[in-house]
């Protein structure tokens, strides 16, 4: 028998490693979940890495109130079967408290503003070390990010101020105060994610799989005609119309897009994503959009 | 399908980016979205032509200053194999990436400018990939376009090449022309120099035999974690969580845990998706014993006829990675597989001048990037393998007690003694 490993039980077996380091040498950990795909394999993984335990660390969701209500659902679901704690971090009453302005804008992102919640829920908590889902094939910033990510007091990001990585030796050592951001998915690609969510046979929100819904176009993308994003009047470009779409990511309703697609299993989407020519953030994250340097800049405030 | 990693390495403007640029290009894993968006920033900066390298540096400062700052990893596949690349920046000050990009990669790829031919900065790195233990070199003689496609050209660089590698510990060389910029030998046979009969760049690293990289010999299991459920369900589960190291460990197999020495016997092995008979690296598995033995993270399983070394007075190359200094007699926290110590620095052996291979012993101090030969104390025993027999019971880092930054990347050698 050939001793090999196929690339996903390696990038899985890398995966596990990495959360059991941090269950090893961190007294506080949590994990962010977000409901989308990656945060619901990186949940996967965290069930395997502590079998036959618990996870014994919470999750942790930042609830910007626009929510996909699928997604909200899929969320209490998983925390159900697996019996893990969740800890909600809501940007609506940080908002109501006055902590963070909203912009006086119909339909204004809350993007942005969720860092403010992020930020006080892990120092509430006093977490040393947060598992996040981010993969380094997601944008170009997030292509230099260590796996073991060292943030500051203030849960800033320095790029040029990080720690060599070498081997699988994780340099877990901080000082009071400062805590980990942690990516095991960090080698992963979007393909991987699907393929393995088709061989793992993963359950994820019903947005990810082909619906109909009604959308309008708005700056190349198809929005979803929903409470927070409508067309607006007399911009002929932005008719509302209803088509066949799936969701590439799944973040806050006022900047996610979707696609158009009729995939509506694991399969089909990896037949589609293996052919597709655009990312799925350039497809589907206005929030990625002000800039080239827009995702470095969010992550140096203390984003995901 | 099979994991291949591989690291860049070269001068400034030998042209990694744009090759890896290429690569990613050509094997169409680069999305629309992100050509366009290097289309527009070249046309913004008045390129000449589309700059393939905007489309890995990711940074701010780096597209300011058009440099590569930190390591970038880059993922892509073919048909054949799955990728990823360690995109070293090519600055003499940055060797510490370089030493980070190869800890982690089965091959290195060096580019040179057929222009300038080798370089400090490519033999510098070509020294590195030796030390890393690297297995498979790949020299790439790019701007083939620049010299007229010359094949007496190439046959220089790579004689010259060939010359200086025999010093060092390379068991496989391939060196191949190529243009990244045209495009020249990096996906497609190029018709361009018809008199080079070797495949092209893709081909190779989607051929190239890695499977023998791997330790299946020498059983070496660091454990990780020890779980132990508090339910009703898994009352007397006791099992040992990590990654097989190196070896083949079979359910039924006696097996010796260090550093007590007791042995037992293998009951079970749980991998991610359930019972195996057998285990093999890099994977994640929960091994349960016959007898409950006193076994906590950072101690090792091995076959009672086949241990590592046991010691607290070892010997190692490193490459150090702070601005202060290395001087003996300082003390650091030392992370060897899963287990933390402190390590009093005895001596400096010697600095190596990686230029002419020559061992300095009159140094008394290790800056920046240097690379050299030193004994250590530590205060646990270590449980370790000759970094060249087994990367992963070989390696360990030091940590700056003061400061928590990680200051050397650390290979062990055999005891001396």
């Amino acid at each position: 028998m050939a001793h090999r490993l196929s690339h996903l039980d390696t990038l899985a077996s890398e995966a596990i490693h990495i959360i059991r380091e941090v269950v090893a040498e961190f007294e506080r950990p949590a994990l962010l979940f977000s409901g989308g795909k990656d945060s619901a394999v990186l949940l996967h993984l965290a069930v395997k890495a502590c079998w036959p335990q618990r996870v014994p660390f919470p999750i942790v969701h930042v609830d910007t109130g626009h929510n996909f209500p699928e997604v909200l659902e899929y969320r209490d679901q998983q925390v159900a079967e697996l019996g893990v704690r969740l800890v909600v971090g809501s940007v609506q009453e940080d908002i109501d408290r006055g902590s963070i302005v909203e912009q006086p804008v119909p339909g204004a992102t809350r993007n942005r503003l969720q860092t403010f919640t992020l930020l006080r829920v892990l120092e509430e908590n006093r977490y040393d070390a947060v598992f996040g889902g981010g993969r380094r094939d997601e944008e170009k910033a997030r292509a230099k990010e260590r796996v073991f990510s060292l943030r500051d007091e203030f849960g800033q990001w320095d790029p040029r101020a990080q720690r060599p990585e070498l081997w699988d030796l994780y340099n877990t050592r901080h000082q009071p105060g400062e805590h980990f951001r942690v990516f095991p998915l960090s080698n992963w690609t979007e393909l991987d994610i699907w393929q393995y969510v088709d061989e793992q046979n993963l359950a994820l929100p019903a947005i990810y799989f082909a619906h109909k819904r009604a959308v309008f176009r708005r700056s190349g993308m198809l929005l979803a005609v929903g409470p927070w994003t409508q067309p607006r009047d007399g911009v002929a470009s932005e008719q509302a119309f209803e088509t066949t779409v799936r969701y590439r990511t799944v973040g806050d309703m006022t900047c996610t897009a979707a696609v158009e697609s009729t995939a509506s299993t694991p399969f089909e989407i990896i037949l589609e994503t293996a052919v597709t020519r655009v990312s799925e953030r350039g497809a589907t994250r206005a929030d990625d959009r002000f800039s080239d340097a827009a995702m470095e800049d969010r992550k140096r405030e203390g984003y995901f | 399908m099979e994991l291949l990693r591989f690291a860049t390495g070269g001068s400034v403007d030998d042209g990694k980016s744009t090759l890896i640029g290429r690569l990613l290009y050509d094997s169409k894993q680069i999305f629309q979205d992100q050509l366009e968006a290097v289309q527009r920033t070249s046309v913004a900066r008045g390129d000449e032509y589309v700059n393939l390298a905007l489309l890995t540096d990711g940074l701010r400062a780096e597209r300011e200053q058009g440099i590569t700052i930190d390591v970038a990893y880059r993922y892509f596949s073919t048909p054949k194999r799955r990728f990823i690349i360690a995109d070293t920046p090519g600055h003499t000050q940055h060797t510490r990436n370089m030493v980070t990009g190869c800890s982690t990669a089965d091959l290195v790829l060096l580019l040179i400018d057929a222009r300038a031919g080798a370089t400090e900065q490519t033999r510098r790195h070509a020294m590195i990939a030796s030390l890393l233990g690297i297995r498979h070199l790949v020299l790439c003689v790019n701007k083939m376009d620049l010299v007229g496609y010359s094949k007496e050209r190439f046959e220089e660089i790579r004689d010259d090449f060939i010359g200086f590698s025999e010093r060092l510990q390379v068991y496989d060389l391939t060196c191949i022309p190529i243009s990244a910029l045209a495009g020249d030998n990096v996906v497609d046979r190029s018709s361009e120099m018809p008199w080079y009969g070797g495949l092209s760049l893709l081909d190779h690293l989607e051929t190239v035999h890695i499977a023998s990289d791997r330790n299946l010999i020498d059983l070496r299991f660091p454990v990780q974690l020890v779980i132990r459920p508090i339910s009703n369900e898994h009352h007397d589960f006791r099992g040992y969580a990590g990654n097989i190291a190196s070896g083949v460990l079979e359910v039924g197999d006696e097996v010796v845990a260090l550093p007590s020495g007791f042995s037992s016997h293998v009951v079970s092995i749980d991998g991610p998706d359930g019972p195996l008979q057998e285990a093999f690296p890099p994977e994640s598995v929960v091994v349960r014993l016959e007898d409950d033995l006193d076994i906590s993270r950072g101690d090792m399983l091995c076959r009672p006829n086949n241990r590592p070394n046991v010691g607290q007075d070892v010997s190692a190359m490193i490459c150090w990675m702070a601005e202060r200094p290395l001087r003996a007699g300082s003390t650091f926290a030392i992370k060897q597989t899963t287990r933390w110590a402190r390590a009093l620095v005895r001596s400096l052996q010697y600095r190596l001048d990686v230029n002419a291979l020559h061992h300095d012993s009159r140094a008394s101090e290790l800056e920046l990037n240097d690379i050299g030969r030193i004994h250590l104390r530590t205060t646990a025993p270590l449980f370790y393998d000759e970094y060249r027999d087994n990367r992963e019971t070989g390696s360990f880092v030091l940590v700056d007690e003061q400061t928590n930054a990680t200051v050397a990347a650390g290979m062990l050698r055999r005891p001396t003694g």
